[in-house]
C-alpha cells in the first residue's frame, strides 16, 4: 500500500537540490564553426572538430562564453575573472573525444540565488534557491538504440549516433542544496525551473524549450527525520521533459524514498530515469562509487579571463528581472493576484505589455488576450505568439472599441478575421462591414420602425414598464445587424418613449 | 643535385637547371634505391606529389611569384594529417584511416608551393627515442644501417641523412625533432610552444607538442620555419604575433658580443666522451668567432624528465582515449552481438603497441583522484621552477647551449626493454619542452669513438626563435670551414649520392 503524502511530509524533510542544463541558442557550436539548427538530418552539422577526429582542436566560441556571463549576471552569480575548461574523461559511444570539455574547480559563475514564489496554505511565500554555480561545457552526441523493446541500450540490436548535438555549448546550473521547503518542495522546484525558464528566455540565449531537451532538469532528492540534520541518501532523477514532470517526479520520489525508510531500508544512491505515464521513476546506473573522471585542466583552450569591463558592459544590457517587472506590472495595471498568475501561466505577459505600450487599457488588453484569444490558441492547440494576431492589432481593436467603434461583440469577429488571416483590423472590418452604426438618424429610424411593429409594447414602456423596453431594443439591434451600439440603442428608444 | 640544400634547388628551379617535376622524380629514385633499407617512409604519395611539382613548375613557367620553397621536395611526419593520405601515427590503431582534412601545416606547405613526398615512419603517437616503437618497423640510421635515427621523428631525419628528401617536418615533444636530427647529423627545430600551428597534429601531450622544420642546413630549416609558422585562430594556444624573423637571422649569422650560456647540468657525467669533446670544441668556436660564454646553472632540470613522464603521459592518456573503433581506424572483433566496449577492448589490445599502452596507464594512474595533487599537480609545479630556471639563466646569457643528446645513436635494440635507459636519451632536450621555449639541434662532428654525428643544442627565450638561427648560422659556418665540406658529406652507407 502506497504511503500518502501526507504521511511523508509529516515525518520527513525533504532536501532538494537541482541541476540544470541549458542548451545556449548559438548560431555555431562552442568549440567549432558547426550549425546548431534542432531537428537536422542526422550527422550533417559536424566536422573533424566536434567529431574529435585525430589532430583537430577546440577554440572557444566568445558569444557561449557571453551567454553564460549573461546568465550567471541574470542569477546574482560572481562572475570569476579566471575559470579554465578541464577535461573530464569517461567513455560513451556519442562522446566523440571519449572525454567531455567541461569546467570543474573554476566555473565562470559563482554563488548566485533565484528568488521563487508559490502559493501555500498561507498566501504567496517566496523561496530562495540559491545556486551555487554555473558553468559551460559541450554536449554529447546523441544514442538511438534500436530494435529493442525499450528503446534502452540493453536489450537493442543496434544503436545509431547523431553527433549533430555534440559540441553545443551548455550551460549547467547547480544549485545549493534546498532544505527548509517542506511539504511544497515539489512546487519549490517546479517553480524554480519555470523562473530559470523566464529568466533565460528574457535573456534570449535559449530556446528552454523542455520537450527538445534545451532546458533539461535533474533533480535531486533526499529524506531525512524533522529535526535531523544530517542529510540523507539522494537519488538523482533524469528525463524530467516539462514543468509538470520535475514536481511529479519530486513528489514520487519523497514518497519512495519514505516508503524505504519506513520499511528500515536503505535509499541507494543512483540516478533514476522518470517516465512519463506512470509518473514513477526507475533504476539507472548506480553512484554509489563515484566515478573517477580524472578532470585536469584541458591543454587545448587558455584560461578565460574576461575584464570587468566586458562584464559591466553585458550586465548592462540585462533586462529588467522577471520577479521585479510582474511586481512592477501587478502593480501598474492594478491586477489582481490571480489573474496576475493566470498572466504569467500562459506566458503572455510580454504581449499584454506590449499591447499596453501601444496605448491599449492593461484591463482591456488582458481582457482579450486571455479571453477571446486564449480561446483560439486552445482550440488550434497552439500558443498565443504562434497566432498570427499581434499586439498592434489588439491595441487597435481595443482603441475602436473605446471609440464606440467597434462593440465586444463586432471586435470579437474582427479578432477572428485577423487571425483567420483576412488582414489587418481595418481591412477585417471593411470587409467583412462591422462598423457600428453611429448615425443617430438612422438609429431613430430604426427605433421608429420598431414601435410602428410593437405599439403595445411601447405603450408598455410609456407606461413605465422599462423592461419591456428590451424586445423594442432587440428588434432594432436585429435590424442594424447587431452593428449598433446597444446602450445606445437603449438611451434613444427610453428617451423617445417619455422615460428619461 | 639531391645533395644539395633546399635552398640551392630552389634556386636551380629559377634558374632553369631543373624543373620541380623532375627533381621529385629524383627524389623519389633515391627512395626507391635506399628505402628499403632505411625505411623512412611509411606511405609516398607519387601522384599527389608530381601533380603539385608540374603545378609549380606551371606557375614558374607562367612567369607567376612563387614562394623560396615552391617545388621543392619535402617528407612529411605520419602524425600530421594531409586531407585523402593515409595517416597512421605509426600505429596500428589507425590503419587504413584517410583524414577528411588538412593540418593547417599541411595547408601552408601546398600553398608555399612545396611538394609532400610521403608520411615519415615514427614511434607509434610520437612515443620514443628511436623509431622502434613505431608498429611499422624501426627506421634505419643511413650513418649505420644497425643502429637507430633517433625518434619519436626517426623516419624525417633519416629521410634527410640518406638524400630522400631535403626537407622534412617533424614533431617535438621531449625531443622528437632535436634528437633524431642530432644522431642523424641534420639540423632540427623546436620552434616555440604556439608558434605553428597545432591544428592537425594527432596530439600526444598537448601542452608539450610542436611541429618544427627538418633540414640539412639552418638556412634550410629557416625557409621551412618561415612557411610553417604563425598565428592560426583554429588553435587556441597559438601565438598571436609576428612570426620572428627566421630567415633573416639564418643568413646573418652573427655570434658577436652574444652570451651564450652553457648549462652545467646538461654535461658532464652521463655523457659520451666524443659528444663532450664535440661539444666543447663547438664552444671554443664560438668563443674564437667573438661570443661570450657564460656558465649557467638550472638546478631544477633534475627533475624534468620525472615530471614530462607524468605530465606528457597524463595528456595521452585523454588524448588517446577517442581511439575506440567507433567512428575510424582499426575495428577488431565486430560480430554480432558483440558489444561496443568488447569491440573497444579488442582494438585497443591489438592496435596499441606496449609504449603507448605504458604511458596511458600511466596517465591514467597520475591523473587518478586521490594521486592527482601528488603527481599531475607537482610535475606542474616542477614545470614553472623549470621556467624560473630558464628566466634566470636567460638574464645572464642570450642563448644557452649544450649537447642535444648524452650518445650517439645507439643499436637497434639495445633499450627496447629498458624505458628508463630510453628514456634519458631526451634529457637535455625534455627542458625546452616543459618550458615551451625554442630549440634546435645542429650537427657539430662526429664522435672519435665511433664516427656518429654529435647534436649541439641551442635553446631561446619563448619567441626569440631568431636567436637560434643567428647564433646555429654562425657556428654551422664556422664548421664548414673548419671541415671543409657538409658532415654528411662524409656518411659511409647507401651507395654515394649525387
Amino acid at each position: 500500500m502506497s504511503l500518502s503524502y501526507e504521511d511523508v511530509i509529516a515525518k520527513y524533510e525533504p532536501v532538494l537540490g537541482l541541476e540544470v542544463h541549458v542548451e545556449l541558442n548559438t548560431k555555431s557550436k562552442m568549440f567549432c564553426g558547426c550549425a546548431t539548427v534542432f531537428g537536422a538530418e542526422p550527422n550533417t552539422q559536424t566536422c573533424p572538430v566536434c567529431l574529435g577526429m585525430p589532430g583537430a582542436l577546440p577554440v572557444v566560441n566568445e558569444k557561449a562564453i557571453e551567454s553564460a556571463i549573461k546568465i550567471g549576471l541574470a542569477l546574482h552569480c560572481t562572475v570569476a575573472p579566471y575559470s579554465r575548461f578541464s577535461r573530464k574523461n569517461y567513455f560513451y559511444p556519442d562522446m566523440p573525444k571519449n572525454f567531455q570539455i567541461s569546467q570543474y574547480d573554476e566555473p565562470i559563475c559563482v554563488n548566485g540565488y533565484v528568488d521563487v514564489e508559490i502559493d501555500t496554505d498561507e498566501g504567496p511565500k517566496q523561496f530562495r534557491v540559491e545556486i551555487e554555480r554555473a558553468h559551460m561545457e559541450e554536449d554529447t552526441g546523441k544514442s538511438l538504440h534500436m530494435g529493442g523493446a525499450t528503446g534502452r541500450i540493453h536489450g537493442a540490436d543496434y544503436s545509431l549516433l547523431d553527433f549533430n548535438r555534440a559540441g553545443i555549448p551548455l550551460v549547467e546550473i547547480v544549485t545549493k542544496i534546498v532544505p527548509g521547503t517542506g511539504k511544497y518542495a515539489p512546487e519549490v522546484a517546479k517553480a524554480y525551473v519555470a523562473e530559470l525558464q523566464t529568466i533565460l528566455r528574457s535573456l534570449d540565449v535559449s530556446d528552454v524549450r523542455m520537450e527538445q531537451g534545451s532546458l533539461r532538469c535533474d533533480a535531486n532528492v533526499s529524506l531525512r527525520l524533522i529535526g535531523e540534520e544530517k542529510l540523507g541518501t539522494r537519488s538523482e532523477t533524469k528525463n524530467v521533459n516539462s514543468l509538470r514532470s520535475v514536481e511529479r517526479a519530486v513528489r514520487g520520489e519523497m514518497i519512495r524514498h519514505a516508503e524505504l525508510l519506513n520499511a528500515g531500508k536503505r535509499v541507494v544512491q543512483e540516478t533514476r530515469h522518470f517516465q512519463e505515464e506512470s509518473g514513477l521513476t526507475r533504476s539507472g546506473r548506480s553512484k554509489e562509487q563515484a566515478e573517477d573522471y580524472r578532470y585536469f585542466p584541458e591543454p587545448d583552450l587558455v584560461p578565460v579571463e574576461p575584464d570587468a569591463a566586458w562584464i559591466e558592459k553585458l550586465r548592462a544590457t540585462l533586462p529588467e528581472e522577471p520577479t521585479k517587472r510582474r511586481k512592477r506590472l501587478q502593480a501598474e495595471w492594478s491586477v489582481p493576484d490571480k489573474e496576475m498568475a493566470a498572466m504569467i501561466n500562459a506566458d503572455a505577459l510580454d504581449i499584454v505589455e506590449a499591447t499596453v505600450k501601444l496605448g491599449a487599457d492593461p484591463a482591456r488588453a488582458r481582457g482579450w488576450w486571455l479571453g477571446e484569444i486564449s480561446r483560439i490558441a486552445n482550440e488550434k492547440e497552439v500558443v498565443l505568439s504562434d497566432l498570427s494576431i499581434a499586439p498592434t492589432d489588439v491595441a487597435e481593436i481595443v482603441a475602436l472599441i473605446e471609440k464606440g467603434e467597434l462593440t465586444d461583440k463586432l471586435a470579437r469577429q474582427v479578432v477572428e478575421g485577423v487571425i483567420n488571416g483576412e488582414g489587418k483590423p481595418a481591412q477585417v472590418i471593411q470587409s467583412r462591414g462591422l462598423k457600428v452604426v453611429s448615425d443617430e438618424s438612422a438609429l431613430m429610424a430604426a427605433i421608429e420602425r420598431a414601435i410602428a411593429a410593437q405599439p403595445d409594447t411601447a405603450e408598455k414602456v410609456r407606461n413605465g414598464n422599462i423592461p419591456a423596453a428590451g424586445a423594442l431594443i432587440g428588434a432594432v439591434m436585429k435590424d442594424t445587424k447587431g452593428q449598433a451600439d446597444a446602450a445606445r440603442v437603449r438611451e434613444l428608444l427610453l428617451g423617445h418613449l417619455g422615460q428619461k | 643535385m639531391i645533395t644539395r640544400s633546399a635552398h640551392e634547388m630552389s634556386e636551380a628551379m629559377a634558374s632553369g637547371e631543373i624543373t620541380s617535376e623532375a627533381l621529385t622524380q629524383q627524389h623519389f629514385d633515391r627512395i626507391a634505391e635506399v628505402d628499403a633499407d632505411v625505411h623512412a617512409f611509411l606511405y609516398l604519395d607519387h601522384e599527389g606529389a608530381m601533380a603539385q611539382a608540374r603545378a609549380v613548375d606551371k606557375a614558374r613557367a607562367n612567369g607567376e611569384k612563387v614562394g623560396p620553397l615552391a617545388g621543392v621536395p619535402l617528407a612529411l611526419k605520419d602524425v600530421m594529417v594531409q586531407k585523402g593520405i593515409p595517416t597512421t601515427a605509426g600505429s596500428k590503431i589507425l590503419e587504413g584511416w584517410r583524414p577528411p582534412y588538412d593540418a593547417t601545416v599541411v595547408t601552408k606547405l601546398k600553398d608555399a608551393g612545396i611538394v609532400i613526398l610521403g608520411k615519415t615512419n615514427m614511434d607509434e603517437f610520437a612515443m620514443g627515442s628511436s623509431t622502434e616503437n613505431s608498429a611499422y618497423g624501426p627506421t634505419h640510421n643511413p650513418w649505420d644501417l644497425s643502429r637507430i635515427p633517433g625518434g619519436s621523428g626517426g623516419g624525417s631525419s633519416a629521410s634527410l641523412a640518406a638524400f630522400e628528401a631535403p626537407l622534412a617536418i617533424g614533431t617535438d615533444t621531449g625531443g622528437s625533432i632535436r634528437q633524431p636530427a642530432a644522431v642523424t647529423g641534420t639540423v632540427g627545430v623546436k620552434p616555440t610552444y604556439g608558434g605553428v600551428s597545432r591544428y592537425g597534429l594527432i596530439a600526444f601531450s598537448s601542452s608539450l607538442d610542436q611541429a618544427g622544420p627538418c633540414a640539412r642546413t639552418v638556412l634550410d630549416a629557416a625557409l621551412l620555419h618561415e612557411v610553417m609558422a604563425g598565428h592560426d585562430p583554429k588553435d587556441a594556444t597559438s601565438i598571436n604575433a609576428p612570426v620572428p624573423q627566421v630567415v633573416h637571422a639564418a643568413r646573418n649569422g652573427n655570434v658577436k658580443g652574444v652570451k651564450i650560456g652553457y648549462v652545467k647540468e646538461l654535461n658532464g657525467e652521463g655523457y659520451q666522451a666524443g659528444v663532450r669533446s664535440c661539444f666543447e670544441e663547438s664552444l671554443e668556436l664560438l668563443a674564437s668567432a667573438g661570443a661570450e660564454i657564460v656558465e649557467v646553472s638550472c638546478p631544477n632540470f633534475e627533475y624534468a624528465l620525472a615530471s614530462y613522464y607524468l605530465i606528457a603521459p597524463s595528456e595521452c592518456s585523454s588524448n588517446l582515449a577517442r581511439f575506440d573503433a567507433m567512428r575510424y581506424g582499426l575495428r577488431v572483433g565486430d560480430e554480432d552481438g558483440v558489444s561496443a566496449e568488447l569491440v573497444m577492448n579488442l582494438t585497443r589490445e591489438v592496435g596499441f603497441g606496449r609504449e603507448v599502452k605504458r604511458r596511458v596507464i600511466l596517465g591514467t594512474y597520475a591523473l587518478s583522484s586521490g594521486y592527482y595533487d601528488a603527481y599531475y599537480g607537482s610535475a606542474q609545479k616542477v614545470r614553472t621552477l623549470i621556467i624560473e630556471d630558464f628566466t634566470k639563466a636567460f638574464s645572464k646569457a642570450d642563448v644557452l647551449v649544450s649537447p642535444t643528446t648524452p650518445t650517439t645513436a645507439f643499436k637497434i635494440g639495445d633499450k627496447v626493454d629498458d624505458p628508463l635507459a630510453m628514456y634519458l636519451n631526451d634529457i637535455a632536450t625534455i627542458p625546452v619542452n616543459m618550458a615551451g621555449i625554442g630549440g634546435m639541434s645542429l650537427p657539430c662532428g662526429l664522435a672519435p669513438e665511433d664516427g656518429l654525428p654529435v647534436g649541439f643544442q641551442i635553446m631561446a627565450p619563448a619567441m626569440q626563435d631568431q636567436r637560434l638561427y643567428s647564433v646555429g648560422a654562425a657556428l654551422e659556418a664556422e664548421l664548414l670551414t673548419k671541415w671543409g665540406a657538409p658532415l654528411l658529406s662524409q656518411i659511409p652507407a647507401l651507395g654515394g649520392a649525387k
